[in-house]
């Protein structure tokens, strides 16, 4: 029987490479943060009960949704910058890549689980937020119903709508999308940084130096574009920083979502292009860099 | 090391494409005040940690934060700090009535009745003067709110309340009271009040007999105590005849 004929380009072998990173990261128990995730959600509500309900959901909203952001972005950055290094470190990449497995499938796979663990990170905390202010909610619809019993209608009505409208919208939903977004770009762009990068620490120290720059870019673009800066070094300063760096603010549309500003299909199908267009493009520079390291 | 210098290369290419795209996404976002954080102003009073924060994707939950800060103050009855924290708040979540709306409530309300309150002022007129100003700055809060949300009724309700009940000036309160009334989400007492606060201005009673008149029209459901003995009042005042009076017995 001949063996079959080896293909250039192959989803097996990617999802393969995929399904072990996943493995390997979630024996790392890396899910252990869901665990604090938890502990942030339900202690923020638990401790909101003071409040009104109004300042109760705004709060746990916030926090939620910006532990959520913060997690995944961590996560993306930590799970990433370490796997060429430990695979490296630990001689798997030789296994691997002595077989006949092209580099950009490697890393394609290697990203492609980085992003699942991600995505189930994300699925996670927003079922767990999800139920913990639906449950309040609903404590808080139950709590007015027996407040109003004897109120006219009309007052039983306007109370519970008040209720409903500061609690749980769907419209989230895409805040959540967007968060997911940012922690797939963060997560392409460390994979190409630890291409190059000597090692995990500088990886890490590298994107958190991003992250941060990141979120300042639109305001070094505007600068420069507006020839707001004075000299050639500082003008020439923010174009780099405007060319180089990702846009991260753009993707933080979540606290206007949360405060009720209703987010146009368009503008989100946008943001949510610009986010994958990043990715595309670090994964192929990440490739490109790949290519020419010796391992 | 070549490769590394033409992916950098490539990276500062593609951002030159990217640039139109992205500022266009920019200012797209920013029409609907979305991460209009980068102003002067905040730096100011934020302080540049508090800056970096904020920008760092972290504006709510600083402004969260801050907003604790602020409901301590107020339980310490610290007027000066909940002003500072709540300042800080808006700046940072414009975009969310509530914080508008409760810095409004601890001015206009509370640090107005503690000013006039005031036992260590012992010259009176300084203790309403005092208390005029947190009014002033109750109602300022409440018209930037509104500047930032002019869709939530919430706020119209608030202003409302605040120029009825500590401006006495019943001409605007109903104003605001009809302004929210057409809003979604306002209370359905909306259109009810601002002919109510109608009825109290001079020379405006013939207006807000009609308005009361059509919702006692418009059916049971609007037939409240109040509008009947408010319009009956008018009907009284306007010498309304009394075949296009309402019933006696409507009350």
């Amino acid at each position: 029987m001949e063996p079959a004929p080896h293909r250039g380009f192959s989803f097996g072998r990617i999802f393969a490479i995929a399904s072990n990173t996943l493995t390997d990261l979630v024996r790392q128990k890396v899910f252990l943060f869901l665990l604090l995730f938890a502990l942030v959600v339900i202690g923020s509500s638990v401790f909101m009960a003071r409040l009104s309900f109004q300042q109760e959901f705004q709060i746990l909203k916030d926090v939620s949704l910006g532990a959520m952001s913060i997690f995944t972005s961590v996560l993306a950055i930590l799970a990433t910058a370490r796997l060429i290094p430990r695979d490296i470190e630990d001689r798997t990449v030789y296994t691997i890549l002595a077989k006949p497995v092209p580099r950009f499938e490697y890393l394609l796979g290697k990203l492609l689980g980085v992003l699942v663990l991600l995505g189930i990170s994300v699925v996670v905390m927003s079922a767990l937020f999800f139920a913990v202010l639906y449950l309040r909610e609903q404590t808080i619809l139950g709590e007015a119903a027996r407040q109003f019993s004897a109120a006219p209608r009309e007052q039983l009505d306007d109370a519970l709508n008040q209720i409903r409208a500061s609690g749980l919208k769907i419209d989230i939903v895409a805040g959540v999308a967007v968060i997911f977004l940012k922690a797939c770009l963060l997560a392409a762009l460390t994979l190409f940084v630890s291409t190059f990068a000597t090692t995990q620490i500088f990886t890490v120290f590298v994107m958190v130096f991003v992250y941060f720059i990141g979120h300042l870019q639109a305001a070094a673009r505007e600068y420069w574009l507006e020839q707001q800066s004075t000299g050639w070094v500082g003008k020439t300063f923010l174009a780099l920083v405007a060319l180089t760096f990702p846009d991260l603010q753009t993707f933080n549309i979540v606290d206007e979502i949360v405060a009720g500003v209703v987010i146009p299909l368009a503008l989100f199908a946008k943001t949510a292009l610009l986010g994958i267009f990043y990715v595309v493009v670090y994964t192929l520079a990440a490739t490109f860099v790949f290519y020419g390291k010796e391992v | 090391m070549s490769r590394v210098v033409l992916a950098i290369a490539a990276l500062l290419a593609f951002g030159v494409l990217k640039l139109p795209a992205e500022r266009a996404l920019s200012l797209q976002q920013r029409q609907l005040q979305i991460a209009d954080v980068m102003n002067l102003d905040l730096r100011e009073k934020l302080g540049q940690l508090g800056f970096i924060a904020a920008l760092s994707g972290f504006r709510a939950a600083v402004a969260d934060f801050l907003f604790i800060q602020a409901h301590v103050a107020w339980e310490r009855t610290e007027w000066g700090r909940v002003l500072f924290w709540f300042r800080q708040v808006t700046t940072l979540q414009p975009r969310v009535p509530l914080f508008w709306d409760m810095a409004a409530w601890h001015m206009a309300w509370n640090a107005s009745a503690a000013a006039l309150n005031d036992s260590s002022q012992p010259r009176m007129a300084l203790r309403v003067k005092a208390q005029r100003e947190y009014f002033a700055i109750g109602k300022d809060f409440l018209e930037r709110g509104i500047k930032n949300n002019p869709d939530e009724p919430q706020l119209y309700e608030s202003l409302a309340l605040l120029y009825r009940e500590k401006l006495n000036d019943h001409e605007h309160a109903s104003e605001c009271y009809a302004k929210a009334a057409p809003l979604s989400g306002a209370h359905s007492y909306d259109r009810r009040f601002s002919a109510y606060e109608l009825s109290y201005c001079e020379g405006r009673e013939r207006e807000a007999y009609e308005r009361l008149r059509a919702l006692y029209d418009a059916g049971e459901q609007e037939r409240v105590p109040t509008l009947i003995k408010r319009l009956k009042f008018l009907e009284d005042k306007l010498g309304i005849p009394p075949e296009q009076r309402i019933s006696e017995n409507a009350l």
